[in-house]
C-alpha cells in the first residue's frame, strides 16, 4: 500500500464518524454483502459516508491490508474497524449496533 | 474455486480444535458459509475471531479461489447456551 493510499484511508475514517468501504454506492450497491450493510445503516437512520472501491483499485487493495481483513465491505466507526457484513448483521440482531452508533454520533 | 472439504481442512489446520460446518451457498465452490465452534474464540471480539479464520484460509482468499466467506463463530460454551 502506498503512503498516499494509507493517508487517504486515514483521512476518510478520521473525517467520517461512520465510514463504509463498499462495492457500489448507497443507492446502487454492487454486491449483496455491501447491500446488507447499507440496508442496516439506513434502518438505523445514521448518517454515514461510503467509498466505492470498484472505482478506486488502490483503496480496494489497500483497505484489505489496512484492516487486516480480506473482504469488502468494511465499516469504520469513530476511526475503529467495526467489521464486515456478518458482524454488522449480528451486532444489529443483538442490539449492539444501535448502541455503538449512538455513542459514536454523540461523541 | 475450492471444495468444501478443502475449506474445512484449511480451517482445522489453523484452529486445531475447531468444529467446522461448511455450506456451499451457490454450488459454485466460491461462496461459502461456515459455522465454526472453537475454544480459541474465548475472550475474543468478533473481529478478532473472524481474523483468526481469515488467517487460516488466507491463501484461498487472496487467490480469490473463495470470493465470499460468511462466518459464524462461537465458543463451546456459547453453543451450549443456545
Amino acid at each position: 500500500m502506498s503512503p498516499e493510499t494509507k493517508a487517504k484511508i486515514d483521512s476518510l475514517i478520521e473525517q467520517n464518524k461512520i465510514m463504509v468501504f463498499m462495492k457500489g454506492t448507497k443507492l446502487m450497491p454492487q454486491c449483496g454483502f455491501s447491500n446488507n450493510v447499507v440496508q442496516i445503516l439506513n434502518m438505523l437512520g445514521a448518517p454515514y459516508e461510503t467509498l466505492d472501491v470498484l472505482a478506486d483499485p488502490e483503496i480496494r487493495q489497500g483497505i484489505k491490508e489496512y484492516s487486516n481483513w480480506p473482504t469488502i465491505p468494511q465499516v469504520y466507526v469513530n476511526g475503529e474497524f467495526l467489521g464486515g457484513s456478518d458482524i454488522l448483521i449480528k451486532m444489529y440482531e443483538d442490539g449492539d449496533l444501535q448502541e455503538t452508533v449512538e455513542v459514536a454520533l454523540a461523541s | 474455486m475450492i471444495s468444501p472439504d478443502q475449506v474445512e481442512s484449511m480451517i482445522k489446520a489453523g484452529i486445531p480444535d475447531a468444529e467446522v460446518a461448511v455450506q456451499d451457498l451457490t454450488g459454485g465452490g466460491d461462496h461459502y458459509q461456515v459455522a465454526i465452534v472453537s475454544s480459541a474464540f474465548e475472550g475474543l471480539s468478533l473481529v478478532k475471531r473472524h481474523q483468526l479464520v481469515y488467517e487460516a484460509v488466507n491463501s484461498a482468499m487472496s487467490s480469490e479461489a473463495i470470493h465470499a466467506l460468511s462466518l459464524e463463530t462461537n465458543t463451546p460454551s456459547e453453543m451450549a447456551a443456545k
